[in-house]
């Protein structure tokens, strides 16, 4: 049994939802998953810890990519989630069943087919299961390059593991789509939405956040071994877990050139080269990072705020202009 | 970010897999690349593991000193640390650091002893001692 729509994607969610979507008839783009649900972002959550560091996001919270493309599509999905697993598992035998592709939110920490060094806590990761043979469930884990396999057992304790963000065993699938083709009046009301997200007025979001950080990181103590765990954290934030490098910015620009040919507007296309260019900074900001982490270049903070201060008034601009070329 | 500019360094840390990050090609469009990984990305990644396995080391020189029970070195070996351990079995935090006490530890009943096993994905044998 094969799965024709498996691609390998940047992201769990959005690859997730572009390989769901285009199962049920309507091709899409991981980019364009991404860009049409508004997803960019940047949030800085100092309150709540993950192993004892800080939430750093670079991209909306955990289904608001799924729930965003449902908007921009009128596509209905049907989200549950159970009490036990032996109850999510029955309910997944059934789907599938029916002849179903069931999307999931799991731990990445207890599937088995990860990278062992890549086996974290992180709870809200996305896949795509296609079938089941014997007592092996049929994968498509989007940031994998082929589709996988996982025995009943690990993917029952991967769906309901707990802690932060816990899945409770989340499954859903599609039930209608309302539209067949992507409206350029949904391109571009996402892309406002972007823009607005970006410079919104709170501190801990967007280009706030972005400083709010850099304020935290040129009050760190260059000597402590704890400021090389945290600025190492902001790096594996950006780069590390499935962004598409840069921290969501390049796989963004891709949806920008995507979106200048269906709405018409060419400008829109070299803001995405021009997002690539800030996308080279942040990747520029990750590498003088690693250099310190691994004592190669003295631990300076204030340099490392300085260049997360300048991105911030970087992005501040390219959202603000980005906005008055699209509304 | 150019397509030739894709780093494909080998990191141990992907454990042979690829990732897909998004370049540039020569016509300018801008597209997915498989990558074998870059070594900024190995570098924070082994900083995290290695900050995980120092504390697993820790605890089980605590343990083999009597000083702690091979609870708190299982938590650790499972990358856990207390608040999540507490979320994963239910069980308050302050019980939990009892539980690290030994002599506390060796009288914890079957049900108790079952949760931790369960949470930490054990047979209760396993789990009573250091591997």
């Amino acid at each position: 049994m094969t799965f024709a729509h498996h691609r390998h994607a940047a992201h769990c969610e959005s690859g997730v939802a572009s390989n769901l979507i285009s199962h049920h008839g309507v091709p899409i783009s991981e980019a364009m998953a991404f860009g049409l649900s508004a997803a960019l972002s940047f949030a800085y959550l100092p309150f709540i810890k993950l192993s004892g560091l800080p939430l750093i996001a670079y991209r909306q919270p955990p289904r608001a990519i799924i729930k965003g493309l449902a908007k921009a599509l009128a596509a209905k999905f049907r989200f549950e989630t159970f009490r036990t697993p032996a109850a999510g598992q029955a309910r997944l035998d059934e789907l599938l069943a029916q002849g179903h592709v069931v999307g999931l939110q799991t731990s990445v920490y207890w599937l088995p087919y990860f990278p062992e060094d890549m086996r974290f806590h992180f709870n809200a990761h996305n896949l795509l299961v296609y079938g089941k043979e014997g007592n092996d469930y049929l994968i498509s884990d989007p940031v994998s390059e082929e589709t996988v396999r996982c025995d009943a057992a690990a993917l029952s304790r991967a769906r309901f593991a707990k802690g932060v963000l816990a899945p409770k065993g989340l499954l859903y699938t599609v039930e209608k789509l309302g539209q067949s083709a992507i409206s350029p009046q949904a391109v571009r009301n996402a892309i406002l939405k972007t823009c607005r997200t970006m410079r919104a007025p709170l501190p801990i979001v967007g280009v706030r956040g972005i400083r709010m950080l850099a304020n935290k990181v040129a009050r760190l103590d260059p000597v402590a071994h704890e400021t090389s765990l945290f600025v190492g954290h902001i790096v594996r934030m950006q780069e590390e877990i499935g962004t598409g490098g840069a921290g969501f910015r390049f796989l963004y620009a891709a949806f920008l050139q995507e979106a200048a040919d269906l709405t018409a507007m060419p400008a829109l296309a070299e803001f995405a080269e021009r997002l690539m260019d800030i996308g080279d900074d942040w990747r520029a900001f990750a590498l003088a990072t690693a250099r310190m982490v691994k004592k190669r270049d003295a631990m300076n903070p204030e340099k490392l705020a300085g260049m997360l201060r300048n991105l911030a008034g970087k992005e501040d601009a390219f959202f603000k202009e980005l906005k008055a070329v699209v509304s | 970010m150019d397509l030739q500019n894709v780093p494909q360094e080998g990191n141990k840390t992907l454990g042979g897999h690829k990732k897909a990050v998004y370049a540039r090609d020569a016509g300018g469009h801008i597209v997915a690349v498989a990558s074998r990984g870059w070594e900024v990305e190995e570098i924070v990644t082994s900083q995290a593991l290695e900050q995980l396995q120092a504390l697993t080391e820790a605890a089980r020189q605590k343990v083999l000193s009597g000083l702690s029970s091979p609870l708190e070195y299982w938590m650790y070996a499972r990358r856990m640390d207390l608040p999540l351990l507490a979320q994963t079995t239910g069980i308050w935090r302050w019980r939990i650091r009892r539980h690290f006490r030994p002599k506390i530890f060796a009288r914890l009943s079957p049900g108790v002893l079952a949760r931790y096993a369960e949470a930490l994905g054990l047979t209760i044998k396993e789990m009573q001692r250091l591997p």
